[in-house]
């Protein structure tokens, strides 16, 4: 909310400056967000009236005025504005003057005639953004005065963030009064006199949902002035609390709303059909609203309507068809107490936000109704003239909120603020806020005023003893803390480790968009069902990431796009997958590389990755845990179908994939380079297996080398699981250490040379035995896969 | 007999002087000292000598042959240390020139703050939690006291997947999670991912929050205090200037936002901090009833403390970045500078 420094002071004037009021009143919780000057700079400005006027011997658009302008002879200006006349009082900027935007006025010649200054628009002097002609001020202006302080243009605009529990604060009045707490100072409050009743006219009004609206004041105003115009006084308040002059009537009513933080709503009564019902709306009626929008109702809408049609939205925005205009001539002035649970979420549901709306679903002070309603009608009266009718109030006092009275122990007090405050003190805290306190032997009876909704438990008043003693001079301590050992889970390996793995083989960490572009997943992951947004903010960001990849893929063509050939990338985070109904958010780690195995250096060739250099960072992952993997050929449809693995558990659980993307895929992402992929699944991947100590053999080990010709499809897991499935007790360990294929090796066929290494934990072995165990595991190769010896 | 001895010395001790290299003298030493060699020929002749005569003409070849290994001792030496000046010499390299093999990258800053802030949490005993990033309405807002409606809900622009399910909108829900399934005393922190439906140059509908929270018997805002200071001071490794504001969260009351003494100007007051001198770093209060009793703790015998920060704006002030949207590109030449 923005309001003016100079209109809060009419009505407290703390002896501090404004750069202490706005400290104090964020360090109060208003935080202030920003503070303007009221006006741009300018100087030199002072009121002038055009006391005579000729036309310009050689213009025909341009006009030779004779400006007073409190000296002893007018001076002569030249001036093309449309509206420029004799008697006109306008600001007129002298010789000297500079106006915004460091534009300086000197004595000129117009086309041959001498000019001696100014008359300004309230776009030249930096009041509005455009501007119709010179700026018009009062008749009764005095002359000579200097503009600034005519409309106190020496005023600050501060604008203060509201947390939405302070609804009390959403006026003048409200942040004078916590301006005055602060300060230990009286407030002083708009002083308003009941207008006088000079007719018998009224409407009837019928509030059927009386929890909806405890109270419903309303009155006819008749002939008003449809003509009458806002006095500038009054349309400067509303610029500087940023609204803008729409006409007196309403112009009055968002007064009156900024001044006491009430709204009030004007409708035409000559467009009014008989009497006025606040109602629930029927589920097929519609109302025109004044932003012009046509919206359809239903049956939790709160309305004002006649006897005939829906008129406004009650608390919200009038209708259009009832709205005063420039030929009103009698309005029906309403002015109601709308419980917030009424109004809250409706504007919401409509697309709609109004400072009224804003107010009633905070909560306005439901006392304040019959003194906004008056001083409303006496604006308008002044401005406008008219005569006004009784007021027809409708209140249902046990409808109206209740301040309970809340029960605030003085134990709990030190307890939750860890220091015991004088009673005094306390209770003169609550005086200041308007707390109706009675002192029991633990503690207080504390009754909240009308206009703090917020404060409704013990807690709440223990947070307004906080905020007006000052949060800052609570004392700090140092946590005493019972502390339980907490849980060191061997089993699981911890993730941070898993990243540092990776970033030590050159992987840098990337965190990307959770959820992504709907193309990129399709292509992706074009079997998973994805789960979208109700509300992305844009089409790139859409649907929940079924992998990482995609996030990865895109942020590796930003790299590629910007001169990096080289991309190392992994991410950890969810994936959010959708199955039988049911969303799975599941820990992921994936990683993405493309360009050359190593950075380009002097002692290695530069080649490109490949699927084993990749292949052996996944292997380092796993190493970690300790828990033997399988990675077994298999097709993924964003992956190479001939260099895919999918990675299963010991128990065959998947655990994730490693491949090349699919040439396809590169292309129609934009990458001109292959790109290798891994995504593993975290619970699965931590699985660690705790340590369990074997005995060392005392014996040698011994070491036997076999060349086999095996047919080409055999892989290596398939040859080594014969050798490993053979439970040979000696076999210590089984390397493949050279694959041939050529000369002397059939065609389909390969020769793989295996070193096999046996340790018996008890003796020795002899050439006999070793001869032995290796003519027994050969055999099995045989027999399971049809290996031979080479020769 | 002896002047042919004498032949055999000089003519080997030429020949050691002679020798280039160590297997060279080695041959020369065979042919002297072998099996077969003159000197051993020598000795072995003394044995079909006179008996009276063996002792004397014996020293003599002794003498003789003693001198030899001396010299060959010493040219050995001296062949050793010039074939090991000659192999340094020769294997000299620049070592100015860069190591072989795979370079190590870096964490993204993000993580690197968070693991601080783990750090520094987990030193005294805060036990890290995740939760759920899609989020059903109750844990996101019911439970913290923010009911439909309520004007709080504008403070969070929320993405929807229905009427019931959202993105969290921070990491709170995991505070709820803790406490229905947990009972006190709760020391977490729950660090993650959080999304609001904004995008501009100051948010990214994206980003990181770390929730804290204690729940014991006889917690006090003075505990509050005394946590966040010290955890300010210890994340940015200064004495730095904090101050609590009162503020208003519907899931805590008292509610403060905590402001630090600008990083960037030291509290005189710059572009970063607005010309204040002060920056908000998180928001706090004490745990509120009513979230209490949703998670059936009795806030009469419990109390309890949480607090929220952004990390991104952490990871901001620590490192000096001006721009938020940087740390979602993942640009190399962004991510690099943290390695």
């Amino acid at each position: 909310m923005q309001i003016s420094e100079a209109w809060l002071r009419e009505h407290v004037n703390p002896a501090i400056n404004t750069e202490e009021l706005v400290a104090q009143l964020t360090m109060a919780g208003l935080e202030v967000d920003s503070v303007q000057p009221a006006g741009a700079v300018f100087s030199g400005v002072v009121i002038g009236e055009v006391v005579a006027m000729g036309q310009h011997p050689d213009a025909d658009r341009l006009r030779v005025c004779q400006v007073a302008v409190g000296e002893a002879e007018p001076l002569q200006i030249v001036c093309g504005a449309s509206n420029v006349r004799v008697g006109l009082k306008i600001p007129a900027a002298l010789c000297g003057a500079v106006l915004p935007g460091d534009f300086k006025i000197k004595k000129s010649k117009l086309r041959g005639v001498e000019s001696f200054g100014m008359l300004c628009s309230e776009k030249e002097l930096g009041l509005a953004a455009e501007a119709n002609g010179l700026m018009e001020l009062a008749a009764d202006a005095p002359v000579g005065v200097d503009i600034r302080e005519y409309l106190s243009l020496n005023d600050a605009l501060i604008e203060v963030d509201l947390t939405p529990n302070r609804a009390d604060c959403l006026s003048v009045e409200g942040i004078a009064r916590e301006v005055a707490i602060l300060n230990q100072m009286d407030c002083a409050a708009t002083q308003i006199e009941p207008v006088a009743v000079t007719h018998q006219d009224s409407l009837t009004v019928n509030v059927e949902t009386t929890t909806a609206c405890p109270r419903y004041l309303g009155r006819l105003i008749k002939d008003v002035n449809p003509k009458a115009e806002t006095p500038l006084w009054m349309q400067e308040r509303l610029r500087r609390s940023g609204l803008r002059s729409l006409g007196p009537i309403v112009d009055v009513t968002n007064y009156v709303l900024i001044e006491l933080g009430q709204p009030l709503h004007a409708f035409d009564a000559d467009k009014i059909d008989g009497g006025i019902t606040v109602r629930y709306a029927r589920t097929d009626e519609t109302l025109a609203l004044l932003n012009g929008q046509t919206i359809k109702l239903d049956n939790d809408s709160l309305i004002i309507a006649d006897d005939q049609q829906t008129l406004a939205l009650a608390g919200i925005m009038g209708g259009n068809d009832s709205a005063v205009s420039g030929d009103t001539h009698t309005l029906f002035l309403e002015c109601a107490f709308f419980a917030p649970q009424s109004i809250a979420g409706k504007a919401r549901q409509f697309g709609l936000h109004t400072d009224s709306s804003h107010r009633f679903e905070r909560g306005v002070d439901a006392t304040l109704q019959n003194r906004a309603i008056e001083r409303a009608s006496q604006l308008i009266i002044d401005i406008a003239g008219g005569s006004a009718g009784a007021i027809t109030e409708l209140t249902t006092d046990s409808a109206l909120p209740q301040r309970a009275t809340i029960l605030l122990r003085k134990q709990r007090v030190a307890k939750m603020l860890g220091i015991t405050l004088d009673d005094e003190k306390i209770i003169d805290i609550f005086h200041r806020l308007g707390m109706s306190v009675q002192t029991h032997a633990d503690g207080w009876s504390v009754t909240p005023p009308g206009f703090r909704f917020d404060i409704a438990i013990e807690a709440d008043l223990i947070e307004e003893i906080a905020r007006i003693y000052g949060y800052n001079k609570l004392p700090s301590s140092r946590l005493l803390m019972r502390s339980e050992l907490n849980p060191a889970t061997e089993a699981v390996l911890d993730i941070e480790r898993v990243k540092d793995l990776l970033v030590d083989r050159g992987y840098q960490e990337a965190i990307t968009y959770s959820f992504v572009d709907k193309d990129i997943q399709k292509i992706v992951a074009p079997a998973d069902e994805v789960i979208s947004l109700k509300n992305p903010i844009s089409s790139e960001m859409a649907v929940m990431r079924t992998t990482l990849w995609c996030g990865l893929l895109k942020a590796a063509l930003h790299n590629t796009n910007r001169q990096q050939s080289r991309v190392r990338l992994f991410e950890t985070g969810l994936r959010f997958v959708k199955k039988d109904g049911q969303t799975h958010q599941q820990k992921m780690l994936a990683g993405l590389v493309l360009g050359s195995a190593y950075n380009e250096q002097w002692g290695e060739k530069t080649r490109k990755i490949d699927f084993f250099d990749v292949k052996a960072d996944v292997e380092a992952m796993f190493g970690l845990t300790a828990c033997g993997v399988q990675f077994a050929q298999a097709n993924q449809p964003a992956l190479h179908p001939g260099q895919t693995a999918e990675i299963l558990s010991a128990t065959g659980a998947s655990i994730g994939w490693l491949g090349m993307l699919h040439p396809t895929l590169e292309k129609q992402l934009g990458f001109d380079n292959q790109i290798f992929l891994f995504e593993l699944d975290q619970n699965l991947l931590l699985n660690k297996t705790i340590p369990l100590f074997k005995p060392l053999s005392k014996y040698p080990s011994v070491r036997r080398d076999l060349a086999l010709i095996v047919k080409e499809e055999i892989t290596a897991e398939q040859l080594l699981a014969c050798i490993n499935g053979s439970k040979e007790p000696t076999l210590q360990d089984a390397i493949i250490f050279d694959i041939y294929r050529g000369k002397g090796v059939d065609d389909g066929y390969k020769s793989v040379a295996l070193g096999l290494i046996l340790q018996n934990h008890t003796q020795t072995l002899t050439d006999a035995e070793i001869d032995s165990i290796i003519n027994s595991l050969l055999n099995i190769l045989i027999e399971k896969i049809s290996a031979k010896l080479r020769d | 007999m002896s002047d042919t001895l004498e032949d055999i010395l000089a003519q080997g001790l030429q020949a050691l002087a002679a020798a280039q290299d160590l297997n060279q003298l080695d041959q020369v030493r065979v042919h002297y000292l072998g099996k077969k060699g003159l000197f051993t020929e020598q000795m072995k002749a003394l044995g079909s000598m006179e008996p009276e005569h063996r002792r004397s003409v014996g020293q003599v070849i002794n003498q003789a042959k003693n001198s030899f290994q001396e010299q060959l001792e010493t040219r050995k030496n001296t062949l050793e240390h010039d074939e090991l000046s000659a192999r340094l010499a020769s294997e000299g390299i620049d070592v100015t020139l860069p190591g072989r093999g795979q370079s190590v990258a870096g964490l993204h800053p993000v993580t690197a703050t968070l693991r601080r802030i783990n750090k520094i949490f987990s030193s005294v005993g805060f036990k890290v939690v995740e939760g759920p990033e899609i989020e059903d309405d109750y844990h996101n807002f019911e439970a913290l006291n923010i009911p439909a409606h309520h004007p709080a809900r504008a403070m969070h622009d929320t993405f929807y997947f229905d009427a019931h399910t959202v993105l969290r909108t921070h990491t709170s829900p995991v505070q709820i999670r803790v406490m229905e399934s947990e009972a006190p005393p709760l020391k977490v922190i729950a660090p993650g991912r959080v999304y609001r439906c904004d995008s501009d140059i100051t948010h990214t509908p994206m980003f990181h929050q770390v929730e804290g929270f204690l729940v014991d018997t006889d917690v006090s805002f003075a505990d509050l205090k005394g946590v966040v200071y010290e955890f300010l001071r210890t994340f940015f490794e200064k004495d730095i200037q904090v101050r609590f504001r009162p503020s208003y969260f519907p899931f805590t009351e008292p509610s403060a936002e905590v402001d630090i003494e600008c990083v960037m100007c030291n509290g005189n007051g710059c572009r970063v901090c607005s010309h204040t001198g002060w920056l908000e770093v998180m928001g706090c209060g004490m745990i509120h009833p009513e979230v209490f009793k949703a998670v059936n703790i009795d806030s009469e015998q419990y109390s309890g403390f949480a607090f929220g920060m952004g990390v991104e704006r952490l990871a901001m002030l620590r490192y000096g970045i001006n721009d938020l949207r940087l740390f979602f590109e993942n640009d190399l030449k962004f991510l690099e500078q943290f390695n």
